[in-house]
C-alpha cells in the first residue's frame, strides 16, 4: 500500500472533531443525567446518583411519560409495518412506467419536502371540520406516514436500481408464476434492505414531532411529552429521560443491525452471492 | 403495456391512498381555509382575501421570510462544507470497506435518535454557566460569560448544522462511491495537483449528491419551527413559527394563508433545484 498523504491526517482530525460535534452533546447529557440530587443542568457534578432516573418512575412528578412511551412504541410498530408493506409495493410498481407514475413520484417528493407543520395543520383541520376527534392512532398515524413513506420509497428505488433482473428471468424460465417470482426470488434478495426500511419507519415515527403535534389528540406521544417537559422542567430529570430514550433508540438500531448481519452471514454460509453490494 | 399499467396501479394503490388522504387533501384544506374568516374563538367559511392582504401588507412578514432564507442559506453553506469534507474522507481516504461502512454508520446513527433530545443536549454546553463559557473563562479568553451562545441566532444555526449535516453526508458519499477511481489516477497522471483534481474532477462528478443534500437541508430548514423556537428561546422567528403562533391563537385562516405562501416558496425552490438532478437515477 502506498503511504498516506498528509491530507489524510488533516482529514482524520477533521472527522474526529465532526464525530465529537455529533456525539459530544448527547454524551454530556448522558453523564449529567447521573447528577447528584442537588445538581443542576450543567457541570459541576454534585455527586453521582440515580436520583433523576428514580424520579422518572414517580409518575406525578413528570407527567405521563410511561403512557406516552407505550403509545410511541405501538405507533412506531404500526408505522413500521405499514411503511415496509406500502414501500415494497410502491417500489415494485415503479419498476415499470404506468400512467400517472410521474405525478405520483412528484407527490412523494412533495411529501418529503413539505414543511411538517402544514401536514399537522391540514390534517388537524380536516379532522376538526368533519367533527372527528384527532387521535394518535388515526390522524397521527397517517400524518407520520407522509414522513416515513418517502424515505422507504427512496430506499426501495435505490434497491431496485441495483437489482439484477436476470434472477427473475431465470425463475420465470423455470416456470415460476409472477407471485412465486416475488415471493421466492425478489423478496429474499431485497430482505436486508427491508430491514433498513423497517428501521427507518420505526425510528422516524418514534422521534417524529412536528407532524404529530396537531394530529395526536389529547394523548401525547413521547416526543410531544418531552417537548412539553422542556417548558416546565428545569432539573436533570430531563436529561435522564433523554438518556433513556436515546439508549432505547440505540438498542433498536443495534437489534436491526444484528438482524442484517445475521441474514448476511446465513447467506454467506449458503454460498449464495445474492444481494451483494445492496447495502 | 395495458397489463403493466393495471398491475402498476394496483401496487401503487395503498401509496396513492395515503398520499391523497394525508398530503393532497390537507393541502387543499389549507388552501380553502386560507380564504376563510375568523373570530376570536371560531372560524367560518368565506371567500375573502383578507388573510392574504394582511399578510402581504405587513412588514413583519417580509422580515420573517428574510430571516427564514437567512437560516437556510447559512445552514446550507455549513452543512455543505462539513458534509462534503466528511463524505470525501470516507469515500477516498478510508481504504477498507468494513471501516467505510462502520464509520458511515457512525455518522448516520444520530439521525435515528430524537431531534428534541439532541437540541436539549446543547443546554449544558451553551448555557450561561455552561461548558463553553466556563472553559473560555478558565482559559482567560473572556472575563464575562458570553450571553449569545444560547437562545440566539448562533445557537439556532448551530443546532441546524448539528441536526442536518447528515443529510449532506449521505447523498454526497453515495455519489462519490460511484466515481470511477481511475479518473482520479488519470487526472494525476496528466499532472493535475490535488486541488485541481478536487475542483475539476471530484466536485463536478459529485454535483448530483450535492443537489440532493441541498434539497433536504433547504426543505428542512425552511419548514422548521421547533428548532427556531427552542434554540432561540422564542426570541427569533421564522415562517414556521409564525404559523405556529397563529395556530396557538386559533387563527387557522391566517395560519393557512401563511402556510400557503410558505408552501409555494418551498416548492418553487425545490422545483428549481430538481431541474439540476434526476433523483431517481442518482439513488
Amino acid at each position: 500500500m502506498e503511504p498516506r498523504p498528509k491530507s489524510f491526517y488533516v482529514l482524520t482530525a477533521f472527522f474526529v472533531v465532526f464525530l465529537l460535534f455529533l456525539y459530544g452533546p448527547t454524551l454530556t447529557i448522558g453523564i449529567l443525567s447521573f447528577q447528584g440530587p442537588g445538581g443542576g443542568l450543567t457541570f459541576p457534578m454534585r455527586g453521582v446518583s440515580l436520583h433523576w432516573f428514580r424520579d422518572l418512575f414517580q409518575e406525578q412528578a413528570v407527567g405521563d411519560i410511561w403512557g406516552s412511551f407505550a403509545r410511541s412504541f405501538v405507533l412506531g410498530l404500526m408505522v413500521m409495518v405499514t411503511t415496509v408493506v406500502v414501500s415494497v409495493m410502491g417500489g415494485l410498481a415503479f419498476r415499470q412506467r404506468f400512467a400517472g407514475s410521474t405525478v405520483l413520484f412528484y407527490l412523494i417528493i412533495t411529501s418529503l419536502v413539505i414543511p411538517s407543520i402544514l401536514i399537522s395543520l391540514g390534517v388537524g383541520l380536516i379532522w376538526s371540520q368533519s367533527g372527528m376527534p384527532v387521535h394518535w392512532a388515526t390522524s397521527g398515524f397517517g400524518a407520520q406516514l407522509t414522513w416515513t413513506l418517502p424515505f422507504g420509497l427512496l430506499i426501495m428505488f435505490a434497491v431496485f436500481n441495483r437489482f439484477d433482473k436476470s434472477y427473475e428471468e431465470a425463475a420465470r424460465d423455470l416456470g415460476a408464476s409472477p407471485i412465486q417470482v416475488i415471493r421466492h426470488v425478489v423478496l429474499p434478495i431485497i430482505a436486508p434492505s427491508l430491514i433498513g426500511v423497517a428501521l427507518f419507519g420505526f425510528t422516524l415515527s418514534y422521534d417524529e414531532f412536528a407532524r404529530t403535534l396537531l394530529t395526536s389528540g389529547s394523548y401525547n406521544t413521547l416526543p410531544l411529552e418531552i417537548f412539553g417537559m422542556t417548558t416546565n422542567v428545569t432539573t436533570p430529570v430531563l436529561f435522564a429521560l433523554g438518556t433513556l430514550t436515546t439508549g432505547f433508540s440505540l438498542l433498536i438500531i443495534l437489534v436491526f443491525l444484528l438482524i442484517v448481519w445475521g441474514l448476511n452471514r446465513r447467506r454467506a454460509k449458503q454460498g449464495s452471492d445474492a444481494g451483494r453490494g445492496m447495502l | 403495456m395495458r397489463n403493466h399499467s393495471i398491475i402498476g396501479w394496483l401496487l401503487a394503490t395503498p401509496l396513492t391512498l395515503v398520499l391523497l388522504v394525508f398530503l393532497v387533501a390537507p393541502i387543499l384544506m389549507i388552501v380553502t381555509v386560507s380564504f376563510w374568516g375568523a373570530t376570536e374563538w371560531s372560524i367560518y367559511p368565506a371567500f375573502q382575501f383578507d388573510n392574504y392582504e394582511f399578510l402581504l401588507g405587513s412588514n413583519v412578514t417580509y422580515r420573517v421570510f428574510f430571516n427564514t432564507f437567512k437560516y437556510a442559506l447559512i445552514t446550507w453553506a455549513f452543512t455543505l462544507l462539513i458534509g462534503f469534507t466528511v463524505a470525501y474522507y470516507l469515500a477516498f481516504h478510508i481504504r477498507s470497506q468494513t471501516w467505510q461502512i462502520a464509520l458511515f454508520l457512525l455518522c448516520t446513527i444520530p439521525f435515528l435518535t430524537s431531534n428534541i433530545i439532541r437540541m436539549i443536549s446543547w443546554i449544558p454546553f451553551l448555557g450561561r454557566n455552561g461548558i463553553a463559557n466556563s472553559t473560555l473563562m478558565s482559559m482567560g479568553v473572556i472575563d464575562e460569560p458570553l450571553e449569545w451562545l444560547l437562545f440566539s441566532d448562533f445557537s439556532v444555526i448551530l443546532a441546524f448544522v448539528h441536526l442536518y449535516t447528515l443529510f449532506m453526508v449521505v447523498p454526497i458519499f453515495n455519489t462519490m462511491m460511484r466515481i470511477d477511481k481511475s479518473l482520479i489516477e488519470a487526472a494525476a497522471d496528466n499532472g493535475a495537483t490535488g486541488w485541481q483534481t478536487q475542483w475539476h474532477v471530484i466536485v463536478p462528478l459529485t454535483k448530483p449528491g450535492i443537489m440532493i443534500g441541498t434539497i433536504f437541508v433547504v426543505a428542512l430548514v425552511m419548514g422548521d419551527f421547533i428548532t427556531v423556537r427552542f434554540m432561540s428561546g422564542s426570541q427569533s422567528a421564522n415562517v414556521g413559527r409564525m404559523i405556529q403562533n397563529d395556530i396557538a391563537l386559533l387563527q387557522y385562516p391566517s395560519a393557512s394563508a401563511t402556510a400557503v405562501i410558505l408552501l409555494i416558496t418551498v416548492l418553487l425552490l425545490i422545483g428549481t433545484l430538481l431541474r439540476f438532478v434526476d433523483i431517481r437515477k442518482e439513488l
